[in-house]
């Protein structure tokens, strides 16, 4: 097996046609844990101490264990479950497993931004009678979302290079194309050559992109933080 | 009952596999971050360089990719056979970790206060003293949170060699649930069991390096 341009050459379009499938993936897992997130942060909010404790653990659980089985208990056990058991296609599968293993970092996220928050400014929102929602909304999110956006960021990147999991359990984007191919020709270089130059050519300009904004934001909101180089 | 200690025996047999591919992939990929940490802090520029683009390539690709590179290109574009698929996992491993790591390194190296730098200079020390007697033993401190929260991090990772055939945990998971299929959930719910007994011990590391970061830095 010797590297070939001409197959080089041949296998970019069909790549690319996976290209879209994985960032669409990309963004609907993205989504489903953005949102998944600010759900286990309101859990964590109950006040019932045993019932915290369980959802620290929960969180805990999902997130120190592989995210490959999680997807194959989603799509294989899932369905064989009593009562509550459907079977799910791999696009759903694969949006509930890794958008709820990512959900358990982004609400770490979240909680290090509200955290975040000066005390003064609780304290000076409950001086001036502000009303739980105004307190949330007008004075506390405001400061602790923005800082969070460059993480935020990083984890969208981080997802995109997850998203081949995937392609386990029969989602036919890039890393399954290339298969697929490497089976049918028996040649594996080349088309797994261009599936990791693709996920270089998005994700490395993605990235210098979070550099920026992190820079942006530590200049502006706080001084504390000393920017790389 | 019944079933779960029989499955909780076929799993068993996969912790070798698993264990073997996390402890040599945790240590090639600190002695990996340490280098490539060392050589992006150091102002030779061909060294710097080099580095980062061995650094840029190994994050900007995904693992799961790299590991199906190592294990079906690398022998047949170069004739290197790595002896078998399992040093094939613990090598893509290692280079995506280490890579991963290397950053804190250097984060960690560049974050020491530029008056400790100055202070061995002007005690007139070396080059190398100063790295080795004033710097790192700050930046290791800093370093070990995050360390920990990507030895978990490799621990996850190892489940992908299943993939390209190593008989690790998941990989008896799954010839099992394959012969027994409504017993999946039992199945999967043991490997993920497993993975969390075996993760526990490095998040109990992870805390404790948190403390231990802390300690004695002043606040403010």
């Amino acid at each position: 097996m010797t590297w070939s341009w001409e197959v080089f050459f041949e296998v970019i379009p069909i790549i690319f046609k996976g290209m879209w499938i994985t960032l669409g993936l990309t963004i609907a897992c993205y989504l489903f844990a953005v949102v998944f997130g600010f759900f286990w942060l309101l859990l964590d909010r109950v006040p019932l101490k045993a019932f915290r404790w369980m959802i620290k653990w929960t969180t805990e659980f999902i997130r120190s264990t592989p995210p490959l089985v999680q997807l194959f208990f989603i799509f294989y056990a899932w369905p064989m479950v009593p009562v509550v058991g459907v079977s799910l296609n791999p696009f759903t599968a694969a949006i509930l497993g890794l958008g709820i293993h990512f959900s358990t970092y982004l609400s770490e996220v979240y909680r290090s931004g509200i955290e975040a928050v000066d005390k003064g400014q609780w304290e000076a929102a409950t001086a001036l009678n502000l009303s739980t929602q105004q307190k949330w909304l007008k004075v506390i999110l405001p400061q602790a979302i923005p800082p969070t956006i460059p993480m935020l960021g990083n984890y969208l990147i981080i997802m995109f290079k997850e998203v081949p999991l995937a392609s386990t359990i029969g989602v036919v984007a890039m890393l399954h194309l290339a298969n697929d191919y490497g089976a049918q020709y028996y040649k594996y270089v080349e088309p797994l050559t261009v599936v990791a130059l693709f996920f270089l050519l998005l994700s490395y300009p993605s990235a210098l992109l979070i550099k920026k904004l992190e820079m942006k934001f530590n200049r502006r909101f706080d001084k504390k933080y000393i920017t790389e180089s | 009952m019944d079933s779960i200690i029989e499955i909780s025996l076929v799993l068993l047999k996969g912790i070798k596999v698993t264990l073997i591919v996390l402890f040599f992939s945790i240590i090639f990929s600190t002695v990996i971050a340490l280098v490539a940490g060392l050589s992006r802090s150091s102002s030779n520029l061909l060294l710097n360089k080099f580095t980062g683009f061995y650094v840029e390539i190994f994050r900007g690709t995904s693992l799961i990719v790299q590991l199906f590179w190592f294990s079906y290109a690398l022998p047949g574009l170069f004739n290197i056979h790595l002896g078998s698929d399992i040093w094939a996992g613990i090598l893509a491993i290692s280079l995506n970790y280490g890579a991963y790591m290397s950053e804190i390194v250097r984060g960690s190296i560049a974050a020491v206060a530029p008056g400790q730098t100055e202070a061995s200079i002007a005690l007139n020390m070396s080059k190398f003293q100063r790295m080795r007697m004033v710097i790192l033993p700050q930046a290791v401190r800093m370093m070990l949170p995050e360390y920990g929260n990507y030895l978990i991090q490799i621990l996850k990772a190892t489940s992908l060699v299943s993939l390209i055939g190593l008989t690790d945990i998941l990989y008896y998971g799954d010839i099992y649930r394959s012969t027994h299929l409504s017993e999946a959930p039992i199945v999967y719910l043991l490997v993920l069991i497993f993975y969390f007994i075996l993760a526990l011990p490095l998040i109990a590391f992870t805390r404790k390096m948190e403390k231990v970061s802390k300690k004695g830095v002043a606040h403010g």
